[in-house]
């Protein structure tokens, strides 16, 4: 390719972490800072200012001094100041502290006898080769510094420690005296190199005499660039204040010393630069006032950028951002396959896909630039073998197509069966990103077949979905193999499928085959919409059953037998429906035992298809069949009105009686519990009871097939206790496990008396949607309505946090070639993946189906 | 057919074997067992994990995902409405923070073999309970003048125990040094050996009330229930050590729910198990479906150091081998910090560093390399 020689490939292998010493930081400074000017009168950066242009360069013209590189290609450089007195450096106080309290203020030795220090570097020299960083410094924390910091006379030369301690957040006392940072930085000096190691400090990394600054280095300007607001005025980045802070400070010390002022003086600049230089590295220190802008709002400084959310390392490390993508609203198209997306031709004109020129397909890419960015199919760019990247337009398109020859790559506009990944935030899962192939289509929304809402968990109140384009090859294979929908009907969480019928999808295949009996005129007419393919299986008779309709999509050899929802058998031989019916136990996500039965025998191919059709099979039926679902369909009977209603008095005179029993304390508790707890919780079982009843005496007396009773029947959308609840009894509304109890004292509301504990005046409702609720019933249906609200806002947060957590700590667990199971360091955290190695989205609810197994061939 | 499974040994896992096992038809010629063997063989190589598969990304977001999906409530009433847990998303938090301290410790006691049945069962129960002195008296009173502490015992409640009244005195005595108890049936007074300031009387007196008379201590409530064919004690409050020891405790089934307590008594490989087993009790109550194999991963991760460790910065995370992994997770400053002044190099094994720095991680597709022969 033409693209050789021209990139070296490099690979990072490591990174090495180290503290700067003041020789380094000289070392790779290109300049040195002494004035806090910025720009000179023409707006020119000053030299040695701490925009100098040997910093790098951050206005388009100018040229780095250092590199002679323009802006964007010179990449910055560091510089330095001199401090004129020593600064401690804040994150390094308790290191400090620690090797003044460990070391002989005299001679620096560390305090502790020879005989021991020789056992305890032994023994952490041992433990950094074998174990690792980490229990070294568990180690060196727990047993070695509790010996070292304990000891009252220097073992060495016999001098007495004092006391040393840390007044926060800067400043060292020894007894009453405070330790100027000379004298600290003296006495690191002392401290022997062999000793170091003692402290969790490498020597050829650090020398502790560096943890208080004599020099400071100055990061380059590109790290800090400033913004030109609109009014022509400079504003200049956090960081560069703050540095400007320190050398004005540094320069005022300077002069003062020379110039011989009083010592007070002196050390009231001192602690100035100390706290410009502590708040240059964080600003967010507990016991110190933030520096702020003018404008009151606290400084960004190194500190802050790096942690937290926003930060640099999760923000922009661990998160990237793309081109070749888009987003927009979704909707629901069930005609377009599993496998595919609908995308608006508006972004398919937006988003393209490079296409490399070889001479079998010149003749074919012409064409697209021909026919250029406007009119679709076309293409938007045109790149040349060098690299260099040019925009078809009216004016250029006849020279471009004069010079296009193979070596050049043309980014054509996306075009039906295009790879592009689809997605949905929150990304909590793998089936949260999946491949999809392209389809364009008219209007401006992605369109998507309803079945894959579920691993997105997306809905069509308004979601919005993003796609990206794969831009190389392997990208686009590791794509379509790893990623394509049909690879990922089976979850990885729990071995069934994920991807199944939904809502009317079920709904009309369970109409379909309870019964349903049609002529063969119809049933053409259905299977024409749904798959021309299969229209030679129709049966030739005049006649066609629901069953028999089904049964065409099901391949010819297929054997099944399993249950349907309500628990009847369902049987398929050699591809055909013999009983039981079709619902969301066998269609359906979660479940779908058929379908993955489907999927174990015939492949994620075939069943990609199968949902496909049998989504619009169940459409098709639904719009030839007519379903609704009205109010009528919550209709009961007198005589099931009578005895919802003689139930629910019969339950207002038992709660009565336990009242009453309450009142009287003759009511038996239960053990451990007082007397009302015991009433709350009778009154609150024989409530929930009653609606149960209820539901049951509803359930009874609607045996006409409505809408609603199909809906819940098939498992499609709603609950029995849906239609309980709007032909029956709302029933008990519960908080916090109990009944209502919150509001006034001794009462919920002010329209019940006080001490009222009738289960009307405590959140049971006793009417039906239907019928309506009376305004105190309406009242507590809304506070437990609030309640579930709150439940869900809180909730997310943490479960998101710990998902963070949980992803964080298992990310690099991977299965290794002898089917164990390791961290990154290679340590073995399983033998063998869940003891049997297998992969759970291979599995049949983790694990291999024995009994079907079984089943096949001995009935062979 | 014996010599025929012993042939699959270790080529089919254990427990597929015995699936095999239990469902083939006794009937079975043993042309057809082969063929069944063959075809659980083959159909196993064939779902085996892919090397280099993420399996711990798959298991976070297994778990995690499900999450999302868990309510917070709290309280939750197991079986007979008398004793509420902690279930949910709080109590997934808090098995694998790894907490030590829970927020409703339990036990599930099994008994011994003549227990069991049923009978007396209620004084069984009651002689595990904890009991202290405060529920087994009237009142606490105290003498001001001669400075004594009276306490009149309450016969009944010692009755339906089923202790000796005369061991209440005993067990006051052990409790309290330096003090004089003495007992006259019911009456039992209390006088300090020394001369005390009255307010220290009243501290003596609270102290009083939480002496431990019988029972298993911080078992504070008890709970009989039928399980299928046996009756079992629920409690509220666990003290696995103390209930070995007790006689009618079957100590081969007893459990508890707190982690921290199996980990003491029975080792990690037994915490291990139950984190597994209280992490899915979580998942079922909530109706959800997660593979256990993901639940084994995360309690084996959280226990292979030999002691438990939380999915948190202190625990699991802070083991990890990468400088720069730990710091994309919590207190970045803190990791590099102590990284620089040991010199710690990083050498990018795992899958953050690699993406901060735009190279391929070394999971799945990122793990093998391609080599080609060129003729020359």
């Amino acid at each position: 390719m033409s693209d050789e020689g021209k990139y070296t490939y490099k690979k990072v292998k490591s990174i090495i972490f180290g503290v700067l010493g003041p020789k380094m930081i000289k070392q790779m400074a290109s300049a040195k800072v002494v004035t806090p000017e910025l720009y000179d009168k023409e707006g020119y950066p000053v030299d040695g200012g701490l925009m100098d242009t040997r910093l790098g360069v951050i206005d388009p013209g100018l040229k780095c001094r250092t590199c002679g590189c323009k802006l964007k290609e010179c990449i910055g450089h560091f510089g330095y100041i001199e401090l004129a007195r020593p600064v401690i450096h804040v994150k390094f106080m308790g290191l400090l502290q620690l090797l003044l309290r460990a070391t002989c203020r005299d001679c620096g030795r560390a305090m502790i006898s020879k005989s021991k220090k020789e056992k305890y570097l032994v023994e952490i020299e041992k433990l950094r080769k074998e174990k690792g960083p980490d229990d070294t410094r568990k180690y060196i924390k727990q047993v070695v510094i509790k010996d070292l910091a304990t000891q009252k006379k220097c073992p060495h030369c016999k001098t007495r420690q004092q006391k040393i301690t840390l007044e926060k957040p800067t400043s060292f006392f020894e007894n009453e005296k405070r330790l100027s940072p000379i004298e600290i930085r003296t006495r690191m000096e002392k401290i022997k190199d062999d000793e170091l190691l003692m402290f969790s400090m490498d020597s050829k990394f650090v020398r502790p005499e560096w943890l208080v600054l004599t020099v400071l280095p100055i990061p380059p300007v590109t790290m800090r660039p400033s913004i030109t607001l609109e009014s022509g005025e400079r504003s200049e980045d956090d960081l560069t204040h703050k540095l400007g802070d320190i050398v004005r400070i540094n320069q005022r010390l300077f002069e003062n010393i020379n110039a011989g002022a009083p010592e007070i003086i002196i050390e009231d600049l001192w602690d100035l630069l100390q706290y410009h230089v502590t708040t240059f590295f964080d600003n967010d220190i507990a016991q110190l006032p933030p520096a702020r802008h003018r404008s009151g709002q606290p400084l960004k400084t190194i500190t802050e950028r790096i942690k937290s959310k926003e930060g640099r390392i999760r923000h922009n490390l661990a998160g990237k951002r793309t081109n070749f993508s888009a987003r927009t609203v979704i909707s629901p198209d069930p005609m377009i396959s599993l496998n595919e997306v609908g995308v608006p031709s508006v972004i398919a004109m937006k988003l393209t896909v490079p296409e490399r020129i070889t001479e079998w397909n010149l003749e074919y890419l012409k064409k697209f630039v021909d026919r250029g960015p406007k009119s679709y199919p076309g293409a938007n760019y045109v790149i040349r073998p060098d690299g260099k990247k040019k925009r078809i337009t009216d004016e250029m398109k006849e020279q471009i197509l004069e010079e296009l020859q193979p070596g050049y790559t043309v980014e054509r506009h996306l075009m039906d069966g295009d790879i592009a990944i689809f997605n949905r935030q929150p990304s909590l899962h793998k089936m949260s990103m999946m491949c999809h192939e392209i389809k364009v289509l008219p209007a401006k929304t992605f369109r998507l077949n309803p079945a894959v809402c579920a691993p997105y968990n997306a809905d069509f109140d308004g979601d919005e979905m993003n796609l990206h384009i794969p831009q190389t090859e392997e990208a686009r294979a590791e794509a379509e193999v790893l990623m394509k929908v049909e690879t990922q009907l089976i979850s990885s969480g729990f071995g069934l499928s994920v991807i199944g019928c939904i809502q009317d999808g079920i709904s009309g295949n369970y109409i379909l085959t309870t019964g349903m009996e049609m002529s063969r005129d119809r049933a053409v007419d259905i299977i024409m919409a749904v798959d021309l393919d299969i229209l030679q299986k129709i049966p030739k008779k005049d006649k066609i059953t629901g069953r028999e309709l089904f049964s065409c999509f099901l391949p010819d050899d297929y054997r099944f037998t399993g249950k349907d929802k309500s628990g009847g058998e369902v049987v398929v031989k050699k591809g055909q429906l013999i009983s039981g019916v079709m619902d969301t136990a066998n269609l359906g996500k979660g479940s779908g035992i058929m379908l993955r039965d489907i999927h174990k025998k015939y492949g994620p191919k075939f069943t990609a298809g199968f949902i496909s059709n049998v989504m619009k099979l169940g459409v098709y039926v639904i719009m030839s069949h007519g379903f609704t679902t009205s109010i009528e369909d919550t209709d009961l009977p007198t005589d099931a009105r009578k005895m919802i209603v003689g139930v629910l008095d019969k339950s207002n005179k038992e709660s009565e009686m336990l009242i009453d029993q309450f009142h009287k304390k003759t009511l038996e508790t239960f053990p451990g519990k007082t007397m009302a707890e015991t009433l709350e919780l009778k009154l609150l079982e024989m409530l929930n009871k009653v609606r149960n009843i209820t539901g049951e005496i509803v359930d009874e007396y609607s045996t006409k097939e409505t809408g609603t009773i199909i809906m819940s029947r098939s498992g499609s959308r709603g609950k029995p206790l849906n239609l309980a609840q709007m032909a029956g009894c709302v029933g008990q509304q519960a908080m916090r496990g109990g009944r209502i109890s919150s509001g006034y004292k001794n009462r919920t509301m002010s329209c019940f008396k006080a001490g009222d504990l009738s289960p009307s005046a405590h959140g049971f409702i006793r009417n039906s949607f239907k019928y309506g609720l009376t305004p105190s019933e309406f009242f507590f249906m809304g506070m437990t309505g609030r309640d579930s609200l709150m439940d869900t806002a809180l909730r997310t947060p943490k479960s998101g946090y710990l998902y963070r957590r949980l992803a964080n700590a298992l990310q690099d667990l991977k299965v290794e070639y002898d089917d164990s199971v390791r961290d990154s360091a290679k340590k073995i955290v399983q033998f063998s993946y869940g003891e049997d190695s297998i992969d759970v989205s291979r599995s049949e609810k983790g694990t291999i189906n024995v009994k079907r197994i079984i089943a096949e061939i001995t009935e062979d | 057919m014996d010599k025929l499974f012993k042939s699959y040994e270790g080529k089919i896992p254990e427990n597929l074997l015995k699936d095999v096992k239990d469902n083939l038809p006794a009937k079975v010629d043993k042309a057809k067992a082969e063929k069944v063997l063959e075809r659980v063989y083959s159909e196993y190589i064939e779902s085996k994990v892919d090397a280099g598969e993420s399996v711990g990304l798959i298991a976070a977001e297994s778990i995690g995902e499900q999450g999302t999906q868990m309510t917070l409530n709290t309280f939750h009433y197991a079986g007979v409405a008398e004793m509420n847990v902690t279930v949910g998303l709080p109590r997934l938090i808090e098995i694998l923070d790894g907490r030590k301290n829970i927020s409703t410790p339990m036990m599930e006691i099994y008994l011994n073999k003549p227990y069991n049945k049923g009978k007396d069962i209620k004084q069984i129960a009651l002689s595990i309970k904890e009991t202290k002195l405060k529920d087994l008296t009237h009142e606490f009173s105290i003498n001001i003048a001669e400075l004594i502490i009276e306490v009149a015992l309450d016969k009944k409640a010692i009755d339906s125990v089923g202790i000796d009244i005369n061991l209440v005195g005993k067990k006051i005595e052990k409790a309290l040094k330096a003090y004089e108890v003495k007992q006259k049936d019911n009456i039992i007074t209390i006088k300090s050996i020394k001369e005390q300031p009255l307010n220290e009387l009243y501290k003596i007196k609270e102290k009083l009330k939480g002496v431990h008379i019988s029972g298993i201590k911080d078992v504070y409530q008890v709970l009989p229930v039928k399980r299928g064919e046996e009756f079992i004690i629920i409690t509220a409050g666990s003290n696995l050590k103390a209930a070995f020891d007790n006689e009618y405790v079957d100590s081969n089934r007893t459990t508890t729910n707190n982690i921290f307590e199996v980990s003491n008594v029975l080792g990690v490989e037994a915490a291990r198990q139950s984190i597994i087993d209280e992490v899915f009790k979580v998942i079922e109550s909530q109706g959800l479906n997660i593979d256990k194999r993901h639940m084994m991963l995360v309690a084996d991760m959280m226990c292979s150091s030999g002691v438990i460790k939380g999915v948190t910065r202190y625990g699991v995370v802070s083991e990890k081998a990468s400088v720069l992994a730990k710091a994309s997770f919590e207190t970045p400053i803190k990791h590099i910090i102590s990284a620089a002044l040991l010199g710690e190099e990083d050498k990018l094994n795992s899958v953050v560093e690699n993406v901060m720095l735009n190279q391929a991680v070394p999971v799945g597709t990122g793990l093998p390399g391609l080599q080609t022969k060129i003729d020359k």
